[in-house]
C-alpha cells in the first residue's frame, strides 16, 4: 500500500506534529513526538489529571507509561527499517523504579539495537528530565512482517498527507 | 483463589476512583469472588488506525489494572499497590471490541505479590494478550509508580 514509503528520522520530525493527530490513542493522551534518530525514537506525554492512578497522590497509572514505552519502541523499529515493514509487539517488559512527579511530563526514549529477519529488539527508558534516572526502563521484542497492513506511524504519516494534499 | 479476608468491597467504586481507569472506561463485573475487568470500546483506544487494532499499551494498561483490582479485593488493603515489573506478552491484535480480562494471584507474600492475568474479546479460548507482574503491596517510598 505505501510501499514507496520509508519512515526516516527526517519524515519523523518533519510530520511530528500531524503524525499523532492520527493515531488515535496518542491524540488522546496528547503524546508528542520530540525527536528521532536512525532506530531511535523519543516521545513526550503531558501530565495530566486523566492519568492519574492514585488520587491520593496524583502520581499517573503506570499504564500510561507502558503505553509510552510500547509506542516509543514501536517508532524505534520503524525508525530502524530499511523499507516500511508491519509489526507487531511480542513481548514487553517494564521495570518501575519510581513514581513520577506529580505535574511533570514523561519523556519516553527507546533504541532499536538489534533487527534480524524476523524480530527486532528494543531497550527504552521512560524519565522527567534526566535519562539517567529513570523512573521506568523497558525491554521488548517485535515480530517482523507480522501482517499485511502497514505500520501504524507509516499509515499514519500516509493518511497525513493524503489529508495535506487535499486542503 | 485465594480466600476473601475482608467482606467484597464495592469494585466499581474503587474503580470509579482510579481517573486512568475511568479513562479507558473499565468497569469490573463482579459475581461473588469472581471479577472480570471489561474495558469497553471506544474510538480512542486505537493505537493502529489502519488494521484497526487497540493501542498495545492500553491492553497492557488495562492487564496491569486488573491486577492491581484483583489485589485490591483479595488484600482487602485501601492502598493500591504499585508495580514493579510487569511482562506482556502480546498474542493476538486487539481488535476494536470489548476486551475482558481476569487476574489471579500466583504468590502474595507479605511485601511483593505475583499476578498472572490474560485478556481477551469475543473467545476466552484466544486470549490477545497476558500479563505477569510483581507489585509491591505495603505503602513504601521505594519502587514503583
Amino acid at each position: 500500500m505505501a510501499a514507496e514509503f520509508r519512515m526516516t528520522p527526517e519524515t519523523m520530525l518533519a510530520m511530528k506534529d500531524m503524525l499523532m493527530q492520527h493515531v488515535p490513542h496518542m491524540k488522546a493522551l496528547g503524546v508528542e513526538i520530540v525527536d528521532a534518530a536512525t532506530a531511535q525514537a523519543w516521545l513526550r506525554v503531558p501530565y495530566d489529571e486523566k492519568l492519574i492512578g492514585n488520587i491520593e497522590t496524583g502520581v499517573i497509572h503506570g499504564g500510561v507509561i507502558t503505553t509510552l514505552l510500547d509506542n516509543s519502541c514501536g517508532m524505534a523499529v520503524q525508525l530502524a527499517m530499511n523499507e516500511p515493514t508491519s509489526i507487531a509487539t511480542l513481548d514487553l517488559r517494564i521495570d518501575y523504579m519510581k513514581p513520577a512527579t506529580p505535574g511533570l511530563a514523561l519523556t519516553a526514549h527507546a533504541h532499536c539495537y538489534k533487527t534480524t529477519r524476523n524480530i527486532a529488539f528494543v531497550r527504552g527508558t521512560a524519565y522527567h528530565t534526566d535519562a539517567e534516572d529513570p523512573i521506568a526502563a523497558c525491554v521488548g521484542t517485535f515480530m517482523l512482517g507480522a501482517n499485511r497492513t502497514v505500520p501504524s506511524s507509516v499509515a499514519a504519516a500516509k493518511a497525513a498527507l493524503e489529508a495535506t494534499a487535499k486542503e | 483463589m485465594s480466600e476473601t479476608k475482608v467482606p467484597p468491597r464495592d469494585l466499581n467504586r474503587f474503580v470509579a476512583e482510579i481517573p486512568y481507569a475511568r479513562f479507558l472506561g473499565i468497569t469490573v463485573d463482579q459475581k461473588g469472588n469472581e471479577i472480570t475487568t471489561v474495558m469497553a470500546f471506544d474510538h480512542k483506544l486505537i493505537g493502529n488506525p489502519m488494521l484497526p487494532a487497540l493501542h498495545g499499551g492500553v491492553i497492557g494498561a488495562f492487564l496491569e489494572m486488573t491486577a492491581i483490582i484483583q489485589l485490591a479485593f483479595e488484600t482487602g488493603s485501601a492502598a493500591i499497590p504499585k508495580p514493579i515489573g510487569l511482562t506482556i506478552d502480546y498474542l493476538r491484535s486487539g481488535r476494536p471490541l470489548d476486551t475482558y480480562a481476569r487476574a489471579q494471584i500466583t504468590k502474595q507474600g507479605r511485601r511483593v505479590a505475583t499476578v498472572h492475568a490474560e485478556a481477551w474479546q469475543d473467545d476466552r479460548s484466544k486470549p490477545i494478550a497476558a500479563a505477569h507482574g510483581h507489585f509491591l503491596l505495603k505503602t513504601s517510598e521505594e519502587p514503583a509508580s
